[in-house]
């Protein structure tokens, strides 16, 4: 059986044991850490870990040293799915065969990837996890840009973003296309269970979390991670970064159950509803849209997201 | 379920492909993470029939590129037990950023491929210009010119690559269609005998030993990658060579066909000889000894580990020959073939004063037939006469068109 952790309080969280150690490079800020200590803190069970080439990896595993207390692997930049699948595989094989060198316990096959290595590069190693169904979780950092190597645009940079490959300029306001559905592109595998968190909302993604690891199959997990480098906004700021996104209904937290059953699980008071226009100008990397030849983005920003909103919830009601 | 085990005659008709999927099946691989592509795809159908009738307990994961197939082989292998695949020229190639990795993350695997040619143009015949993509990747390279020989490498690999002193992944080639598709008598060992001879997998730094957890895949920038970089080189040039040597010899007490790193044939007194791998060794060696026949005393070198490169081996064999031609199987790409590189590198400061000449042929699975053979050797024969080389250095066998040499 799992061996799920029960955490009732923040200071239960903070001082709960840790597999992800605070001694790793992550810049001061970054939500990376919040989210993976989330997850990781999730279950007593042991861990086999995978991270895709980016700020994870290169923050947490330079030798000689490491911050992973678990059992933890890095390939390349597409592959960190294939790596844990493969991982599982390989437990299995060992179950089979009564080769397990410790046959009682019940580990967690989790691999973390940034939006790049998981909305492009790596996105059919994903693809082809989740089809084939394998017993394990993937949890996207999705922080909407390349941030490991400076701040280019992934295919989860939003419109009117300036990343550096698509910047803002006198005749550009940057990103031209919105952010790829990638919760909607996974759900549609047909997987056990789809998820987007936020860490601000913990108690809601802890929930979930244990929830992916009791469902048996694979698991898809995208979670916003605010990055206070790229975003260009205060480190101290990063959860009221967070709380913005969630309770803008830019990053609306909702669950998709076997490809179809969605349900929203966080759903902040009409009067609490914070405008999209708030969470926009709260980071740098949408100050040019304030300008007034860019203004009517601002309000196309608002109106997919209302139209996203009432999308969730329509599918909700249906239950299709 | 236990799994079955299978009833095989002393010698079966198997091609190279099929052999190996027996020797994976023998070896009781745990983690079979592939993806099909011509020539070596049956290896994979057979190995996927042999777990859908129950002749194999470990996991079989079809994957949906051979990047993931050797992805999944890496994660598998990390995870701690007996891991192997298979593959072909486009195939290897997009698997070739993760073989690196597997070889730098010190991973035993073994990958079979069956050498096709590279596009562009698209062609699905036998060459090495896939065998040659990956040479320096770090994985130990056999080479097979049978499906007898499919088979056995297939053990040897997993010995040498297996030992907690290799740790190491290695390759065995084999010819496409002219070795993988071509049945052939194979001498076989009985479920048991088989498995004997690889063992029962002794996993290190394995993740599914919860105990002892431990992180692979680090990064390391100039501070240390130099050295993780040498000690892997050094390994491959003192600690392999050895340990293939020792496989060998314990696969011949075994089975009575004892393999060696560069395999001789009539070389003792050769004055010319032609040095090549895969099915271009028989062919050779036949031509040889028609050679002999009209007095010209011709000798083989059947290259059968290509990595580490068996340079003291080669400098040895061709110290006293007089003229020698390496046959790369390879689109050069404005170079002489590897084969003539590394020939000329063992002997360049020795006191031999062999002629060396390089020869590119069979390119897409183009025949080498006894007929060029017999005309090499008599070329390499005036080269003996004459003391020195009379041709360009590097010349083009079988190709239409205008003749064509270089250097």
């Amino acid at each position: 059986m799992s061996e799920m952790k029960k955490i009732k309080n923040l200071k239960e969280f903070s001082t709960s044991a840790d597999r992800f150690e605070g001694a790793n490079l992550l810049c001061p800020g970054c939500a990376h850490s919040i989210i993976v200590r989330e997850v990781l803190n999730a279950t007593n069970d042991d861990l086999v870990l995978a991270a895709s080439t980016g700020c994870l990896e290169v923050c947490t595993a330079v030798y000689p040293y490491t911050s992973w207390d678990a059992s933890w692997i890095h390939i390349g930049f597409e592959n960190g799915s294939t790596a844990v699948a493969g991982a599982e595989a390989m437990y299995k094989a060992l179950k089979t065969k009564g080769r397990l060198k410790q046959p009682d316990r019940n580990p967690k096959f989790v691999a973390f990837g940034g939006d790049g290595a998981s909305y492009d590069i790596g996105f059919q190693w994903i693809s082809g996890c989740m089809e084939r169904n394998h017993d394990m979780m993937y949890v996207v950092l999705d922080n909407e840009v390349y941030a490991n190597t400076g701040g280019q645009r992934s295919s989860s940079t939003p419109i009117g973003s300036s990343a550096t490959t698509t910047p803002a300029g006198s005749i550009s306001y940057g990103e031209t296309r919105n952010k790829k559905d990638m919760m909607g592109i996974m759900a549609a595998h047909n997987i056990p269970y789809a998820a987007q968190v936020a860490p601000n909302k913990w108690k809601d993604m802890v929930k979930k979390i244990q929830k992916g690891f009791a469902t048996e199959g694979a698991v898809f997990i995208n979670a916003v991670s605010p990055c206070t480098t790229e975003w260009k906004f205060d480190p101290k700021d990063t959860m009221h970064l967070t709380d913005l996104a969630t309770d803008s209904l830019v990053f609306p937290l909702y669950e998709v159950i076997d490809g179809h059953e969605l349900n929203i699980t966080y759903r902040p008071k009409e009067k609490d509803i914070v405008p999209v226009e708030e969470y926009l100008a709260a980071q740098g990397r949408f100050r040019h849209l304030f300008k007034d030849q860019y203004k009517y983005l601002i309000k196309e920003w608002q109106e997919r997201v209302d139209a996203n909103w009432a999308y969730l919830n329509r599918r909700e009601e249906a239950r299709v | 379920m236990a799994f079955d085990k299978m009833e095989l005659r002393d010698i079966e008709v198997w091609d190279g492909n099929f052999a190996a999927a027996q020797a994976l099946r023998q070896c009781q691989v745990d983690v079979v993470s592939a993806y099909p592509i011509t020539p070596s795809t049956p290896i994979v159908e057979g190995y996927a029939k042999f777990k859908s009738d129950n002749y194999v307990e470990g996991e079989y994961v079809m994957v949906e590129s051979e990047h993931a197939a050797m992805s999944g082989c890496i994660g598998a292998a990390a995870a701690g037990g007996r891991v192997a695949t298979a593959t072909s020229s486009q195939g290897l190639a997009l698997m070739a950023e993760t073989l690196y990795q597997a070889s730098g993350m010190r991973l035993p695997i073994v990958l079979n491929i069956v050498n096709r040619a590279l596009a562009a143009p698209l062609n699905v015949n036998g060459d090495h210009s896939d065998m040659y993509m990956v040479r320096d990747s770090g994985w130990i390279q056999f080479d097979a010119f049978c499906p007898q020989e499919a088979y056995d490498l297939n053990f040897i690999a997993f010995k040498v690559s297996e030992d907690h002193a290799v740790r190491t992944p290695a390759i065995v080639n084999q010819d496409g269609f002219m070795t993988s598709h071509t049945a052939q008598g194979v001498h076989t060992m009985d479920d048991d005998t088989a498995f004997s001879f690889v063992g029962e997998f002794k996993p290190m730094n394995d993740m599914l030993d919860f105990e002892h957890p431990v992180t692979h895949g680090v990064q390391t920038e100039e501070d240390w990658h130099f050295e993780h970089k040498a000690r892997q080189h050094n390994d491959m040039m003192t600690i392999v060579p050895g340990k293939i040597d020792a496989a060998f010899e314990e696969f011949a007490k075994l089975t009575g066909r004892k393999y060696n790193q560069i395999e001789q044939y009539d070389m003792d007194d050769a004055d010319v000889a032609v040095v090549c791998m895969g099915t271009s060794v028989e062919t050779a060696r036949e031509v040889a000894r028609e050679m002999r026949e009209k007095g010209i005393k011709a000798g083989v070198i059947g290259i059968r580990v290509f990595r580490p490169f068996p340079f003291m081996a080669i400098a040895e064999a061709l110290k006293d020959v007089k003229a020698v031609a390496a046959l790369d199987r390879s689109a050069p790409g404005g170079t002489p073939g590897a084969l003539f590189n590394e020939i000329a590198g063992s002997l360049f400061n020795s006191d031999s004063k062999m002629l060396l000449s390089g020869y590119i042929y069979g390119l897409g699975g183009r025949d080498l037939t006894k007929k060029h053979l017999v005309d090499l050797y008599t070329e390499l024969q005036a080269n003996a006469d004459a003391g020195k080389v009379l041709t360009q250095q590097q010349q083009f066998i079988g190709v239409r068109g205008p003749k064509l040499a270089y250097l």
